[in-house]
């Protein structure tokens, strides 16, 4: 268990920079997620810190030694691979093992750890079994497994239950989540999942485009983004986001709909920001807006509208209770006097409020 | 996709003919190695094994063959051995080892040293027999081992395989091995080695039968009958002018010269029939 | 293609340095003199040679003999290209109709494979040998001249019948794995739209089969060109009178036997060519079935 430090690291492909100074300082035993769409990075950020590919500038501290120039091996750290990585032709048994027996631990040692890591990913069973001869999920846990032997300085865990089918990846994130709690382990983790970012981490690292978009909890990521592509990746269904303009304390939305407001954190042109969850439907009243309803998704115990604005095209996605009986075509109001309102800049997407 | 009743009847005649044609040349020569002299020259052979099995097989086996060959038929079964495994476990030795190199390294002029390698697939041996032969003098390599195998496991058709095969072990199955400390010696011996072995085997089974057959290379770099394999052998030991030839240890050589590398093939088959058609694409 | 690697520099040169040093030796180096000899003549006693530039190739591609061997290579060629492939094809398409059996058929199949091509060569001799042969006696009960010693069209039937056998099994294989890999779908598909056998054979299948087919043909070729050395060296010695002297065993014959050098060589360089353009051929042709799994 130890501390992770990046200060400013940076990639560049045959003179592309594609990481642009990243930084971050991970405490002793912190679960950080890296979450972003595909191609931001996040991935080849991992493996920087794994040392699988080579740091361009800036530098990577773990346990307070700097490791830029080191070998994975010598880093002390262990990976979980998106495609598990398990040796074929080994048992679970010995696959678990390899990385001990090639630091000549003893054998005695060897076994007490594989017993542990085994009972705690409940592998016992599988033990004698070949990688083919298990289910994804299994392998998952084998691969976990491997890691866990090592009790490396940091866990870095690569997208690893994107593999696996919607069910199973709930139970292991609740096992992951377990085991970090378990454990206490320092661990970087990757995923393109949202719900897994938001799930597990103490941290995140919101990547987009090789930039680190916003580096905080959970919490301040949803309720305070920092800007629009974190406020519109964070959230599901996304958060809805339009043109506004700004006078005073009023808001003209998209339609012409003016609607009064507490505060303006700029005038003009500025991009207003509304999560789905966070609207009303109300019967009548003044600062309210119309939308029309044309699609609804139900799912039991929510359902999602998906509206216009009335005299525009901008849509509008609204959550509403599984038993509201709106339907196609219906004609609704909105007030977001209630709501919490995140204002983006025109220019560069950056929050305003 | 599968006949049906009079057509599949066909099928099965038609495969029967095929193997009796196939068969029959080697059905044949079996037959009359277990026949006396007089029997073979009187055709037509009977077609069933005869009396003098024992007795030809015997005599070849205790000197006779070093009668007309020059050489004892131990001596050549033993040269044979020994240049085909020679020629198997040299092959597949360099060109894993290259083949290792290509695929899990980077470094400058790695695919220019790839071309070189694969061009030679280009240059079978009859092309440059001339100025081969006079390197092997100037190394003094005629009439050694080293000369009749050195020169033929170089060729290029093991190392693409390998490097083929090579290229199929996902990039993760190295960087787990990476990050559990493994070095290019341990990933190569503890994980590369046991995924590598089917093609191992089908390499070595072609391999074996390309060194056991043999013909133009040992013809011009070995003067000494001590050296020849025994399919030169038998070439010598026929001369068809000649009355007293003992067509009956000629035969049992025969089966000899061609027996080992049937029983190979025969039992790697699975690996033989994998490693051929994977090689050529 | 993203690739991790190892960050050793010296080591992959130490792993190649095997291969490319009998490279170097046992192939460029010869390969650069036999072009080098091409363009030189060299006087009887060795002691000097001089710049002939493309003399000895003139002198070669108009020589009888070596036009003769030119003619019986390709005769030789096609003939056991056609014979092989055919044979092998037809066997092949039989054994895709049995369900059980194949696995025996096969292994009994791929024999000749394992027997040397000289072997090959001297088994068919033994067989045909007209003094002693058990099927050369019926072709004289029944009255047909047969004398592959004296006469030059016996003896190149038996070299190409020699040569033909040897090759039919490994075709066969090829073939066999060839058929496996047409998706059953097509042939359902095509038997659904009514057509017999015999048409799905010749409009489906046997297009499909096209790229096995070049790259045998190619292979086959090639295996004609050299790999039957063995063959006509144990059988024939190239007689009588040069009818079965294929251009690989003039080569041979007149560097090795007579030592014309110039000639042997220009000859070789010639072979040469052909050979890259064969390969050159097959790799540009074939090389779209090339593909890491």
């Amino acid at each position: 268990m130890a501390r992770i430090e990046l200060q400013d690291v940076r990639k560049s492909y045959a003179g592309q920079e594609v990481i642009h100074g990243v930084s971050i300082d991970i405490a002793n035993g912190e679960f950080v997620v890296i979450v972003g769409p595909s191609g931001c990075g996040k991935s080849t950020l991992l493996r920087m810190v794994a040392g699988l590919e080579e740091i361009t500038s800036g530098t990577i501290r773990i346990a307070e030694r700097v490791v830029n120039d080191l070998e994975p091996r010598a880093r002390n750290i262990a990976m979980v691979f998106q495609n598990y990585a398990l040796y074929p032709h080994m048992t679970v048994r010995d696959n678990m093992a390899y990385g001990l027996k090639i630091a000549g631990m003893s054998r005695a040692d060897i076994d007490s750890r594989v017993a542990r890591a085994a009972e705690m990913l409940e592998l016992e069973p599988y033990l004698d079994r070949k990688p083919r001869a298990l289910s994804g999920g299994q392998r998952q846990r084998v691969a976990m497994g491997r890691a866990l032997v090592r009790e490396p300085a940091a866990f870095l865990l690569d997208e690893p239950l994107s593999n696996l089918d919607a069910k199973l990846r709930v139970q292991m994130r609740l096992q992951i989540k377990d085991l970090h709690q378990r454990t206490g382990q320092t661990t970087l983790y990757v995923t393109h999942d949202q719900v897994e970012a938001m799930t597990l981490a103490d941290r995140l690292i919101v990547m987009e485009k090789g930039v680190a978009q916003q580096i905080a909890t959970p919490y301040e990521v949803y309720t305070t983004p920092a800007n629009e592509f974190v406020a519109g990746f964070i959230g599901s269904p996304a958060m809805n986001i339009f043109d506004v303009h700004c006078e005073g304390r009023e808001l003209t939305v998209p339609g012409g709909h003016r609607v009064a407001v507490d505060a303006c954190p700029a005038q003009g042109s500025i991009r207003l920001g509304l999560r789905p969850e966070d609207i009303e439907t109300v019967p009548a009243g003044q600062d309210a807006f119309p939308v029309l309803l044309q699609s609804v998704e139900w799912l039991g115990a929510d359902a999602f509208g998906y509206c216009v604005i009335e005299n525009s095209d901008t849509p509008l996605t609204l959550r509403m209770p599984g038993n509201a009986p709106a339907a196609r075509g219906d004609r609704l109001l909105i007030s977001i006097s209630r709501s919490q309102l995140h204002f983006f800049s025109n220019e560069d997407g950056r929050r305003l409020s | 996709m599968a006949a049906r009743g009079l057509s599949r009847t066909l099928a099965h005649f038609w495969m029967i003919l095929g193997v009796i044609i196939v068969a029959f040349p080697i059905y044949y020569v079996f037959i009359a190695s277990t026949h006396s002299v007089q029997t073979i020259l009187r055709p037509p052979l009977p077609l069933l094994p005869g009396p003098e099995a024992a007795q030809n097989y015997g005599d070849a086996f205790s000197g006779g063959i070093g009668r007309i060959g020059g050489v004892s038929l131990w001596r050549l079964l033993g040269n044979t051995t020994l240049i085909a495994l020679g020629i198997a476990l040299g092959k597949i030795a360099i060109s894993m080892a290259s083949a290792y190199a290509i695929v899990f390294f980077r470094f400058p002029f790695r695919m220019a040293c790839f071309w070189l390698i694969f061009i030679t697939l280009m240059l079978p041996v009859e092309v440059r027999i001339q100025p081969t032969y006079k390197v092997m003098v100037d190394l003094g390599l005629i009439d050694t081992y080293a000369g009749l195998i050195l020169p033929l496991i170089a060729s290029a058709t093991a190392t693409l395989l390998f490097r083929q095969f090579f290229m199929t072990i996902p990039d993760e199955l190295l960087e787990a091995a990476r990050v559990d400390g493994a070095g290019p010696w341990r990933f190569f011996k503890d994980i590369l080695w046991p995924l590598s072995l089917t093609n191992v085997a089908a390499i070595f089974v072609i391999q074996f039968i390309y060194g056991w057959t043999q013909y133009l290379w040992p013809l011009l770099v070995t003067n000494s009958n001590e050296m020849n394999t025994i399919v030169i052998a038998l070439k010598k030991m026929i001369s068809f002018a000649d009355a007293d030839t003992p067509w009956n240890l000629v035969m049992v050589t025969s089966v000899l010269a061609i027996l080992p590398p049937i029983l190979v093939v025969v039992l790697m088959q699975r690996w033989f029939v994998k490693g051929l058609v994977e090689t050529e694409k | 293609m993203r690739r991790t690697v190892f960050p050793h520099k010296l080591l992959p040169w130490l792993l190649l340095a095997p291969q490319l040093a009998i490279t170097l030796i046992f192939f460029y180096w010869p390969a650069a003199q036999a072009f080098r000899q091409s363009v030189l003549r060299e006087d009887p006693f060795g002691l000097n040679s001089a710049f002939v530039g493309l003399a000895n190739f003139r002198k070669v591609l108009a020589d009888p003999a070596y036009l003769n061997a030119l003619q019986v290579t390709v005769i030789f060629s096609i003939l056991v290209a056609f014979s092989a492939l055919a044979i092998a094809l037809f066997l092949a398409v039989q054994a895709e109709k049995i369900i059980r059996g194949k696995g025996f058929y096969r292994t009994l199949m791929i024999w000749p494979y394992a027997v040397a091509p000289a072997i090959a060569g001297m088994l068919w001799l033994f067989m045909f040998n007209p003094s002693f042969g058990t099927l050369a006696w019926p072709l004289r009960q029944l009255g047909i001249s047969w004398n592959p010693l004296l006469d030059g069209s016996d003896a190149m039937t038996l070299v190409v019948a020699a040569a033909t056998w040897k090759q039919i099994s490994y075709n066969f294989l090829f073939f066999v794995a060839g058929l496996q890999a047409i998706p059953r779908s097509l042939l359902e598909a095509a038997a659904i739209d009514g057509a017999s056998r015999r048409h799905a054979f010749w409009t489906v299948v046997f297009p499909l089969l096209a790229p096995t087919t070049f790259f045998l043909l190619v292979v086959n070729t090639v295996y004609a060109l050299f790999d039957t050395f063995g063959i006509i060296h144990a059988v024939t010695g190239g007689g009588p009178g040069r009818a079965t002297e294929t251009l690989v065993y003039k080569v041979y014959n007149d560097g090795f036997v007579n030592l014309i050098i110039g000639d042997s060589a220009a000859q070789s360089v010639i072979l040469m060519v052909i050979v890259i353009a064969l390969t050159a051929f097959q790799f540009r042709f074939i090389e779209r079935r090339v593909h890491y799994g």
